[in-house]
Protein backbone atom coordinates (compact mmCIF):
# COMPACT_ATOMS: atom_id res chain seq x y z
CA UNK A 1 0.00 0.00 0.00
CA UNK A 2 2.62 2.55 0.34
CA UNK A 3 3.31 4.64 -2.58
CA UNK A 4 6.28 6.41 -3.35
CA UNK A 5 5.72 8.97 -5.65
CA UNK A 6 3.18 11.91 -7.10
CA UNK A 7 0.14 10.81 -5.54
CA UNK A 8 -0.91 13.17 -2.96
CA UNK A 9 -3.08 11.00 -0.85
CA UNK A 10 -1.09 9.71 1.56
CA UNK A 11 -1.97 7.17 4.17
CA UNK A 12 -1.96 9.41 6.87
CA UNK A 13 -5.24 10.74 4.83
CA UNK A 14 -4.07 14.91 4.44
CA UNK A 15 -7.84 15.51 4.36
CA UNK A 16 -9.00 18.45 2.02
CA UNK A 17 -9.30 22.08 3.78
CA UNK A 18 -12.69 21.59 4.31
CA UNK A 19 -12.97 24.88 6.77
CA UNK A 20 -11.35 27.19 3.67
CA UNK A 21 -13.64 25.20 0.63
CA UNK A 22 -16.85 25.91 3.14
CA UNK A 23 -15.95 29.74 3.73
CA UNK A 24 -15.88 30.11 -0.38
CA UNK A 25 -18.99 28.15 -0.93
CA UNK A 26 -20.40 30.98 2.17
CA UNK A 27 -19.57 33.60 0.03
CA UNK A 28 -20.49 32.62 -3.18
CA UNK A 29 -24.37 31.82 -1.89
CA UNK A 30 -24.58 35.24 0.00
CA UNK A 31 -23.15 36.96 -3.07
CA UNK A 32 -26.10 34.73 -4.91
CA UNK A 33 -28.37 35.60 -2.58
CA UNK A 34 -27.68 39.48 -2.73
CA UNK A 35 -27.94 39.97 -6.07
CA UNK A 36 -30.91 37.29 -6.72
CA UNK A 37 -32.63 39.97 -4.31
CA UNK A 38 -32.02 42.19 -6.30
CA UNK A 39 -32.96 40.79 -9.37
CA UNK A 40 -31.20 41.84 -12.80
CA UNK A 41 -29.04 39.61 -14.61
CA UNK A 42 -29.97 36.66 -12.35
CA UNK A 43 -33.34 36.29 -13.58
CA UNK A 44 -31.79 35.15 -16.84
CA UNK A 45 -29.35 32.53 -14.90
CA UNK A 46 -32.12 31.37 -12.82
CA UNK A 47 -34.81 30.76 -16.09
CA UNK A 48 -31.65 28.88 -17.55
CA UNK A 49 -31.47 26.24 -14.72
CA UNK A 50 -34.91 25.85 -14.31
CA UNK A 51 -34.84 24.89 -17.97
CA UNK A 52 -31.87 21.95 -16.64
CA UNK A 53 -34.70 21.14 -14.02
CA UNK A 54 -37.73 21.24 -15.89
CA UNK A 55 -37.30 17.93 -17.65
CA UNK A 56 -37.12 16.33 -13.74
CA UNK A 57 -39.75 17.38 -12.79
CA UNK A 58 -41.53 16.53 -16.21
CA UNK A 59 -40.24 13.11 -15.14
CA UNK A 60 -41.06 12.87 -11.71
CA UNK A 61 -44.80 13.69 -12.50
CA UNK A 62 -45.14 11.43 -15.38
CA UNK A 63 -46.86 8.59 -13.34
CA UNK A 64 -49.76 10.59 -12.50
CA UNK A 65 -49.69 12.51 -15.76
CA UNK A 66 -49.60 8.03 -17.41
CA UNK A 67 -52.33 7.86 -14.83
CA UNK A 68 -54.65 10.74 -15.91
CA UNK A 69 -53.81 9.80 -19.83
CA UNK A 70 -55.00 5.70 -19.42
CA UNK A 71 -58.26 7.16 -17.65
CA UNK A 72 -59.24 9.37 -20.19
CA UNK A 73 -58.64 6.87 -22.98
CA UNK A 74 -60.55 4.00 -21.20
CA UNK A 75 -63.71 6.41 -19.67
CA UNK A 76 -66.51 4.78 -21.59
CA UNK A 77 -69.66 5.61 -23.69
CA UNK A 78 -71.66 6.70 -21.02
CA UNK A 79 -69.83 8.31 -19.54
CA UNK A 80 -68.71 10.24 -22.73
CA UNK A 81 -72.38 10.60 -23.67
CA UNK A 82 -73.46 12.36 -20.03
CA UNK A 83 -70.17 14.37 -20.30
CA UNK A 84 -71.56 15.71 -23.55
CA UNK A 85 -74.91 16.31 -22.39
CA UNK A 86 -73.73 18.30 -19.78
CA UNK A 87 -71.26 20.61 -21.94
CA UNK A 88 -74.52 21.02 -24.74
CA UNK A 89 -76.68 22.17 -21.65
CA UNK A 90 -74.04 24.42 -20.16
CA UNK A 91 -73.49 25.55 -23.66
CA UNK A 92 -77.43 26.49 -24.27
CA UNK A 93 -77.32 28.53 -21.58
CA UNK A 94 -74.45 30.53 -21.80
CA UNK A 95 -75.59 31.12 -25.25
CA UNK A 96 -78.81 32.32 -23.63
CA UNK A 97 -76.99 34.42 -21.31
CA UNK A 98 -74.84 36.02 -23.98
CA UNK A 99 -78.10 36.79 -26.15
CA UNK A 100 -78.82 39.79 -25.54
CA UNK A 101 -74.70 41.12 -25.31
CA UNK A 102 -74.42 43.27 -28.50
CA UNK A 103 -77.60 44.96 -27.54
CA UNK A 104 -76.36 45.11 -24.08
CA UNK A 105 -72.91 46.40 -25.08
CA UNK A 106 -74.36 49.46 -27.72
CA UNK A 107 -76.34 50.66 -24.93
CA UNK A 108 -73.27 50.74 -22.84
CA UNK A 109 -71.29 52.65 -25.70
CA UNK A 110 -74.44 55.44 -25.91
CA UNK A 111 -74.33 55.73 -22.04
CA UNK A 112 -70.64 56.78 -22.02
CA UNK A 113 -71.09 58.76 -24.93
CA UNK A 114 -68.90 56.67 -26.80
CA UNK A 115 -68.76 56.33 -30.49
CA UNK A 116 -68.39 52.61 -30.79
CA UNK A 117 -68.75 49.75 -28.37
CA UNK A 118 -65.59 49.56 -26.39
CA UNK A 119 -63.24 46.43 -27.66
CA UNK A 120 -62.80 43.07 -26.08
CA UNK A 121 -61.06 43.51 -22.60
CA UNK A 122 -59.20 40.34 -23.20
CA UNK A 123 -57.43 40.33 -26.53
CA UNK A 124 -55.53 37.42 -26.42
CA UNK A 125 -55.66 34.18 -24.40
CA UNK A 126 -53.11 31.13 -23.68
CA UNK A 127 -54.08 27.18 -22.23
CA UNK A 128 -51.13 26.53 -20.25
CA UNK A 129 -51.86 23.06 -18.48
CA UNK A 130 -49.94 22.35 -14.48
CA UNK A 131 -47.35 20.46 -14.48
CA UNK A 132 -46.65 20.07 -10.43
CA UNK A 133 -48.78 21.54 -7.74
CA UNK A 134 -46.80 22.69 -4.54
CA UNK A 135 -49.94 23.69 -1.73
CA UNK A 136 -48.60 24.51 1.44
CA UNK A 137 -48.78 26.76 4.66
CA UNK A 138 -45.35 27.62 2.76
CA UNK A 139 -45.95 28.41 -0.49
CA UNK A 140 -48.99 28.16 -2.93
CA UNK A 141 -47.49 27.51 -6.46
CA UNK A 142 -48.22 25.97 -9.69
CA UNK A 143 -45.86 25.06 -11.63
CA UNK A 144 -47.29 25.55 -15.60
CA UNK A 145 -46.01 23.93 -18.77
CA UNK A 146 -45.82 27.59 -20.37
CA UNK A 147 -42.73 29.50 -20.49
CA UNK A 148 -41.42 32.64 -22.71
CA UNK A 149 -41.05 30.42 -25.81
CA UNK A 150 -44.92 30.84 -25.83
CA UNK A 151 -45.22 34.84 -24.59
CA UNK A 152 -45.39 34.78 -21.13
CA UNK A 153 -44.21 36.88 -19.27
CA UNK A 154 -43.65 37.72 -15.63
CA UNK A 155 -46.22 39.34 -13.50
CA UNK A 156 -48.92 38.05 -16.09
CA UNK A 157 -52.30 37.83 -14.72
CA UNK A 158 -53.50 34.09 -14.61
CA UNK A 159 -57.27 33.35 -14.92
CA UNK A 160 -59.75 30.05 -14.87
CA UNK A 161 -62.79 30.18 -15.95
CA UNK A 162 -64.28 30.51 -12.43
CA UNK A 163 -61.99 33.64 -11.45
CA UNK A 164 -58.52 35.20 -10.87
CA UNK A 165 -56.15 32.33 -9.86
CA UNK A 166 -52.31 34.15 -9.58
CA UNK A 167 -50.11 35.64 -11.65
CA UNK A 168 -46.85 34.55 -13.10
CA UNK A 169 -43.61 34.77 -10.54
CA UNK A 170 -41.09 33.41 -12.20
CA UNK A 171 -40.88 32.56 -15.97
CA UNK A 172 -38.33 29.89 -17.80
CA UNK A 173 -37.98 29.20 -21.54
CA UNK A 174 -40.61 26.15 -21.35
CA UNK A 175 -42.10 26.45 -17.94
CA UNK A 176 -43.38 29.29 -15.68
CA UNK A 177 -43.99 29.38 -11.59
CA UNK A 178 -47.55 30.84 -10.78
CA UNK A 179 -47.74 32.54 -7.10
CA UNK A 180 -51.97 32.06 -6.35
CA UNK A 181 -53.86 34.39 -4.44
CA UNK A 182 -53.91 32.13 -1.68
CA UNK A 183 -50.03 32.46 -1.52
CA UNK A 184 -49.25 34.38 2.46
CA UNK A 185 -47.01 36.56 0.44
CA UNK A 186 -49.72 37.38 -1.84
CA UNK A 187 -51.93 40.35 -1.68
CA UNK A 188 -54.45 41.34 -4.12
CA UNK A 189 -56.85 44.58 -4.11
CA UNK A 190 -59.91 44.00 -4.62
CA UNK A 191 -63.68 45.55 -4.08
CA UNK A 192 -67.00 45.14 -3.01
CA UNK A 193 -69.42 44.34 -6.05
CA UNK A 194 -72.10 45.52 -4.13
CA UNK A 195 -70.85 48.34 -2.09
CA UNK A 196 -68.12 49.05 -4.06
CA UNK A 197 -65.83 48.90 -0.90
CA UNK A 198 -62.31 49.25 -1.94
CA UNK A 199 -59.40 46.88 0.12
CA UNK A 200 -57.07 44.23 -0.19
CA UNK A 201 -57.07 40.39 -0.32
CA UNK A 202 -54.55 38.52 1.47
CA UNK A 203 -53.75 34.62 1.25
CA UNK A 204 -52.86 32.64 4.27
CA UNK A 205 -51.42 29.56 2.75
CA UNK A 206 -54.88 27.92 2.59
CA UNK A 207 -56.35 26.80 -0.53
CA UNK A 208 -59.79 27.64 0.27
CA UNK A 209 -59.32 30.92 1.81
CA UNK A 210 -58.31 34.40 1.29
CA UNK A 211 -58.61 37.33 4.26
CA UNK A 212 -59.54 40.88 4.26
CA UNK A 213 -57.07 42.35 6.89
CA UNK A 214 -57.87 46.49 6.37
CA UNK A 215 -61.53 46.45 6.21
CA UNK A 216 -62.82 48.95 9.11
CA UNK A 217 -65.72 47.87 11.38
CA UNK A 218 -68.22 50.14 10.08
CA UNK A 219 -67.76 49.71 6.69
CA UNK A 220 -70.05 47.94 4.47
CA UNK A 221 -69.67 44.33 4.09
CA UNK A 222 -71.28 41.16 4.97
CA UNK A 223 -71.35 37.31 4.37
CA UNK A 224 -72.08 36.13 0.54
CA UNK A 225 -70.83 39.63 -0.80
CA UNK A 226 -69.16 38.90 -4.61
CA UNK A 227 -65.17 40.44 -4.34
CA UNK A 228 -64.08 41.50 -7.82
CA UNK A 229 -60.53 42.74 -8.50
CA UNK A 230 -60.61 46.88 -8.53
CA UNK A 231 -58.03 47.40 -11.28
CA UNK A 232 -55.38 49.02 -8.85
CA UNK A 233 -52.04 47.32 -8.88
CA UNK A 234 -51.70 47.50 -12.24
CA UNK A 235 -51.46 43.49 -13.11
CA UNK A 236 -55.38 42.67 -13.29
CA UNK A 237 -57.95 44.75 -14.63
CA UNK A 238 -61.21 46.04 -13.26
CA UNK A 239 -64.33 43.64 -12.26
CA UNK A 240 -62.56 39.90 -13.03
CA UNK A 241 -64.22 37.51 -9.84
CA UNK A 242 -61.93 36.71 -7.26
CA UNK A 243 -63.64 35.56 -4.32
CA UNK A 244 -66.94 35.39 -2.36
CA UNK A 245 -66.93 36.74 1.29
CA UNK A 246 -68.03 33.73 4.08
CA UNK A 247 -67.35 35.37 7.12
CA UNK A 248 -67.52 38.90 8.87
CA UNK A 249 -67.12 38.87 12.33
CA UNK A 250 -67.13 42.25 14.09
CA UNK A 251 -65.57 42.63 17.28
CA UNK A 252 -66.31 46.01 19.00
CA UNK A 253 -63.03 45.98 20.80
CA UNK A 254 -61.58 45.98 17.42
CA UNK A 255 -60.48 48.68 14.73
CA UNK A 256 -61.11 46.35 11.82
CA UNK A 257 -63.37 43.99 11.36
CA UNK A 258 -62.29 40.00 10.95
CA UNK A 259 -63.68 39.00 7.21
CA UNK A 260 -62.64 35.62 5.19
CA UNK A 261 -63.65 34.73 1.53
CA UNK A 262 -63.35 32.20 -0.12
CA UNK A 263 -61.76 31.82 -3.50
CA UNK A 264 -63.99 31.35 -6.58
CA UNK A 265 -61.30 29.36 -8.47
CA UNK A 266 -59.75 26.28 -7.81
CA UNK A 267 -57.80 24.49 -8.88
CA UNK A 268 -58.24 21.46 -7.91
CA UNK A 269 -60.99 21.36 -10.38
CA UNK A 270 -58.74 21.83 -13.36
CA UNK A 271 -55.94 21.25 -14.57
CA UNK A 272 -56.09 24.36 -17.14
CA UNK A 273 -55.28 27.40 -16.71
CA UNK A 274 -55.29 30.89 -18.94
CA UNK A 275 -52.97 33.19 -19.42
CA UNK A 276 -54.49 36.21 -20.63
CA UNK A 277 -53.40 39.68 -22.07
CA UNK A 278 -55.65 42.49 -21.86
CA UNK A 279 -56.49 45.79 -24.16
CA UNK A 280 -54.13 48.19 -22.44
CA UNK A 281 -56.67 50.97 -23.98
CA UNK A 282 -59.81 49.83 -22.43
CA UNK A 283 -61.12 51.92 -19.59
CA UNK A 284 -61.15 48.56 -16.97
CA UNK A 285 -57.49 47.54 -18.19
CA UNK A 286 -55.23 47.53 -14.93
CA UNK A 287 -53.92 51.22 -13.90
CA UNK A 288 -50.98 52.73 -15.30
CA UNK A 289 -49.31 51.49 -12.60
CA UNK A 290 -46.63 49.83 -14.59
CA UNK A 291 -45.64 46.90 -13.03
CA UNK A 292 -43.43 45.36 -15.27
CA UNK A 293 -41.38 48.58 -15.83
CA UNK A 294 -41.29 48.26 -12.01
CA UNK A 295 -40.44 44.54 -12.19
CA UNK A 296 -37.77 44.87 -14.94
CA UNK A 297 -35.67 46.75 -12.48
CA UNK A 298 -36.53 44.47 -10.17
CA UNK A 299 -37.67 46.13 -7.05
CA UNK A 300 -37.26 42.45 -5.14
CA UNK A 301 -37.51 44.64 -1.89
CA UNK A 302 -40.23 44.11 0.58
CA UNK A 303 -42.83 46.19 0.11
CA UNK A 304 -45.16 45.82 3.82
CA UNK A 305 -48.67 46.21 3.05
CA UNK A 306 -50.11 49.95 3.46
CA UNK A 307 -51.71 50.77 6.74
CA UNK A 308 -55.17 52.12 6.00
CA UNK A 309 -56.05 55.22 7.85
CA UNK A 310 -58.62 54.04 10.10
CA UNK A 311 -60.14 57.09 10.91
CA UNK A 312 -64.07 55.63 11.44
CA UNK A 313 -65.32 59.29 11.88
CA UNK A 314 -65.08 59.35 8.05
CA UNK A 315 -65.81 55.92 6.67
CA UNK A 316 -65.76 56.94 3.12
CA UNK A 317 -62.10 58.79 3.07
CA UNK A 318 -61.02 55.89 4.67
CA UNK A 319 -61.92 52.93 2.48
CA UNK A 320 -60.99 55.31 -0.43
CA UNK A 321 -57.45 55.90 1.11
CA UNK A 322 -57.01 51.98 1.54
CA UNK A 323 -56.15 51.07 -1.95
CA UNK A 324 -54.30 54.32 -3.04
CA UNK A 325 -51.60 52.99 -1.07
CA UNK A 326 -52.28 49.74 -2.65
CA UNK A 327 -50.74 49.67 -6.25
CA UNK A 328 -47.40 48.34 -5.10
CA UNK A 329 -48.53 45.00 -3.33
CA UNK A 330 -50.29 43.01 -6.64
CA UNK A 331 -46.74 42.54 -6.93
CA UNK A 332 -45.37 39.48 -5.00
CA UNK A 333 -44.10 40.65 -2.07
CA UNK A 334 -40.77 38.66 -2.59
CA UNK B 1 -7.71 13.97 -8.76
CA UNK B 2 -9.89 11.41 -8.96
CA UNK B 3 -9.94 8.47 -6.74
CA UNK B 4 -10.97 4.92 -8.70
CA UNK B 5 -12.37 3.88 -5.44
CA UNK B 6 -14.80 6.86 -4.56
CA UNK B 7 -18.08 6.15 -5.41
CA UNK B 8 -18.74 8.92 -7.78
CA UNK B 9 -21.48 7.27 -9.68
CA UNK B 10 -23.85 5.88 -7.03
CA UNK B 11 -23.24 9.33 -5.36
CA UNK B 12 -24.78 11.20 -8.56
CA UNK B 13 -27.21 8.79 -8.84
CA UNK B 14 -28.60 8.23 -5.52
CA UNK B 15 -28.52 12.27 -5.30
CA UNK B 16 -30.97 13.03 -8.50
CA UNK B 17 -33.14 9.85 -7.43
CA UNK B 18 -33.71 11.85 -3.94
CA UNK B 19 -34.03 15.42 -5.73
CA UNK B 20 -37.06 13.46 -7.76
CA UNK B 21 -38.53 12.66 -4.33
CA UNK B 22 -38.26 15.98 -3.32
CA UNK B 23 -40.39 17.37 -6.01
CA UNK B 24 -42.63 14.10 -6.32
CA UNK B 25 -46.22 15.38 -6.33
CA UNK B 26 -48.08 14.37 -2.53
CA UNK B 27 -50.98 15.64 -1.24
CA UNK B 28 -51.26 18.88 0.90
CA UNK B 29 -50.72 17.57 4.61
CA UNK B 30 -48.13 14.97 3.74
CA UNK B 31 -46.01 17.42 1.26
CA UNK B 32 -45.88 19.79 4.35
CA UNK B 33 -43.81 17.48 5.99
CA UNK B 34 -41.76 15.63 3.87
CA UNK B 35 -38.27 14.65 4.84
CA UNK B 36 -35.86 16.72 3.59
CA UNK B 37 -34.67 13.66 1.66
CA UNK B 38 -31.81 15.44 -0.35
CA UNK B 39 -30.50 16.73 2.60
CA UNK B 40 -30.38 13.41 4.35
CA UNK B 41 -28.64 11.97 1.28
CA UNK B 42 -25.95 14.56 1.45
CA UNK B 43 -25.18 13.91 5.36
CA UNK B 44 -24.87 10.66 4.70
CA UNK B 45 -22.05 10.95 1.52
CA UNK B 46 -20.21 13.57 3.70
CA UNK B 47 -20.05 11.31 6.55
CA UNK B 48 -19.29 7.62 4.75
CA UNK B 49 -17.48 9.36 1.76
CA UNK B 50 -16.08 13.02 2.43
CA UNK B 51 -13.22 12.53 -0.34
CA UNK B 52 -16.44 11.53 -3.57
CA UNK B 53 -18.44 14.70 -2.79
CA UNK B 54 -17.77 17.00 -0.37
CA UNK B 55 -19.22 20.35 0.01
CA UNK B 56 -19.13 20.99 -3.82
CA UNK B 57 -22.10 18.56 -3.90
CA UNK B 58 -23.84 19.88 -0.85
CA UNK B 59 -23.72 23.28 -3.07
CA UNK B 60 -24.89 21.87 -5.61
CA UNK B 61 -27.71 20.04 -4.15
CA UNK B 62 -28.53 23.05 -2.46
CA UNK B 63 -28.79 25.01 -5.50
CA UNK B 64 -30.86 22.34 -7.17
CA UNK B 65 -33.75 22.71 -4.14
CA UNK B 66 -33.38 26.68 -4.69
CA UNK B 67 -34.01 26.54 -8.32
CA UNK B 68 -37.06 23.89 -7.44
CA UNK B 69 -38.61 25.54 -4.59
CA UNK B 70 -38.40 28.75 -6.26
CA UNK B 71 -36.14 30.22 -3.27
CA UNK B 72 -33.73 32.82 -3.53
CA UNK B 73 -30.37 31.17 -4.98
CA UNK B 74 -28.19 30.43 -2.47
CA UNK B 75 -30.55 30.11 0.19
CA UNK B 76 -31.04 26.46 0.34
CA UNK B 77 -27.23 25.83 -1.00
CA UNK B 78 -26.22 28.00 2.21
CA UNK B 79 -27.49 25.73 4.25
CA UNK B 80 -26.52 23.16 2.96
CA UNK B 81 -23.20 23.61 2.60
CA UNK B 82 -23.11 24.80 6.36
CA UNK B 83 -25.41 20.88 7.23
CA UNK B 84 -22.16 18.66 5.10
CA UNK B 85 -19.32 21.08 6.42
CA UNK B 86 -20.39 20.51 10.09
CA UNK B 87 -21.05 16.67 9.55
CA UNK B 88 -17.44 16.13 7.56
CA UNK B 89 -15.86 17.62 10.25
CA UNK B 90 -17.02 15.12 12.62
CA UNK B 91 -17.49 12.23 10.40
CA UNK B 92 -14.83 9.70 11.81
CA UNK B 93 -16.60 10.34 15.30
CA UNK B 94 -19.59 9.86 13.38
CA UNK B 95 -18.96 6.62 11.86
CA UNK B 96 -17.91 4.88 15.26
CA UNK B 97 -21.71 5.87 16.88
CA UNK B 98 -24.77 3.65 17.17
CA UNK B 99 -27.63 4.29 14.90
CA UNK B 100 -29.53 6.50 17.97
CA UNK B 101 -26.24 8.47 18.01
CA UNK B 102 -26.38 9.35 14.18
CA UNK B 103 -29.85 9.90 14.60
CA UNK B 104 -29.65 12.33 16.99
CA UNK B 105 -27.09 14.24 15.11
CA UNK B 106 -28.75 14.24 12.26
CA UNK B 107 -32.04 15.74 14.07
CA UNK B 108 -29.73 18.70 15.07
CA UNK B 109 -28.14 19.12 11.52
CA UNK B 110 -31.67 18.75 9.72
CA UNK B 111 -32.86 21.58 12.32
CA UNK B 112 -30.03 24.03 12.13
CA UNK B 113 -31.12 23.82 7.74
CA UNK B 114 -34.34 24.75 8.57
CA UNK B 115 -33.13 27.66 11.19
CA UNK B 116 -30.61 28.91 8.53
CA UNK B 117 -33.48 28.24 5.65
CA UNK B 118 -36.79 30.17 7.96
CA UNK B 119 -33.54 33.03 8.97
CA UNK B 120 -32.96 34.17 5.42
CA UNK B 121 -36.56 33.67 4.40
CA UNK B 122 -37.11 36.58 7.06
CA UNK B 123 -34.43 38.44 5.77
CA UNK B 124 -35.79 38.05 2.21
CA UNK B 125 -39.23 39.11 3.45
CA UNK B 126 -40.85 35.52 3.32
CA UNK B 127 -41.60 34.81 6.68
CA UNK B 128 -44.04 32.36 7.22
CA UNK B 129 -44.41 31.41 10.83
CA UNK B 130 -45.90 27.66 10.45
CA UNK B 131 -45.18 25.60 12.92
CA UNK B 132 -45.40 22.62 10.58
CA UNK B 133 -41.89 23.47 9.18
CA UNK B 134 -40.60 21.74 12.57
CA UNK B 135 -41.75 18.37 11.87
CA UNK B 136 -39.82 17.55 9.28
CA UNK B 137 -36.34 17.52 10.98
CA UNK B 138 -38.18 14.92 12.98
CA UNK B 139 -39.17 12.68 10.30
CA UNK B 140 -35.64 13.04 8.76
CA UNK B 141 -34.46 11.78 11.88
CA UNK B 142 -36.46 8.38 12.24
CA UNK B 143 -35.87 7.59 8.72
CA UNK B 144 -31.75 8.05 8.85
CA UNK B 145 -31.41 4.43 9.94
CA UNK B 146 -32.83 3.21 6.72
CA UNK B 147 -31.38 6.17 4.68
CA UNK B 148 -28.03 4.93 6.08
CA UNK B 149 -28.24 1.25 5.74
CA UNK B 150 -29.96 1.46 1.98
CA UNK B 151 -27.19 3.81 0.65
CA UNK B 152 -24.54 1.57 2.90
CA UNK B 153 -25.49 -1.15 0.37
CA UNK B 154 -24.47 0.98 -2.52
CA UNK B 155 -21.20 0.92 -2.18
CA UNK B 156 -17.90 -1.00 -0.28
CA UNK B 157 -17.41 0.05 3.07
CA UNK B 158 -13.88 2.13 3.34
Amino acid sequence: MATFGSNPRSLTGRSPAYGFRFFVYAVICIVLMFYDQRGGWLESVRGAMSAIAYPLQLAVNSPSAAGRWIRSNFTDRAQLTAENEALATELRQLKLKSLRFSALERENADLRRLQEPLPPLINKTLIGEVVSVELSVLRQRLLINRGTANGVKKAQPVITADGVLGQVLRVGPWSSEIILITDAEHALPVEVLRSGLRTIAVGVGEADRLTLPYVPLNSDIREGDQLVTSGLGGVFPQGLPVATVTSAKRDPSQSLAHILATPTSRIERDRHVLFVWFTPTHPAAAGPASVESEQSVGSGTYQPLPVPRATPTTPPAASAATPRAAPDTTAPRE
Amino acid sequence: MSWPGEPRKMLALTMLLALGMQLLPLPVWLAIMRPAFLVLVVLYWCIAAPRAGGILVAWIAGLALDITKGAVLGQHALAVCLVAYIAISFHQRLRNQTMLQQSLFVFAMLALYEVVVWTIDGWTGHAVNSPWRWIHPMLGAALWPIVALALGRTHTAR
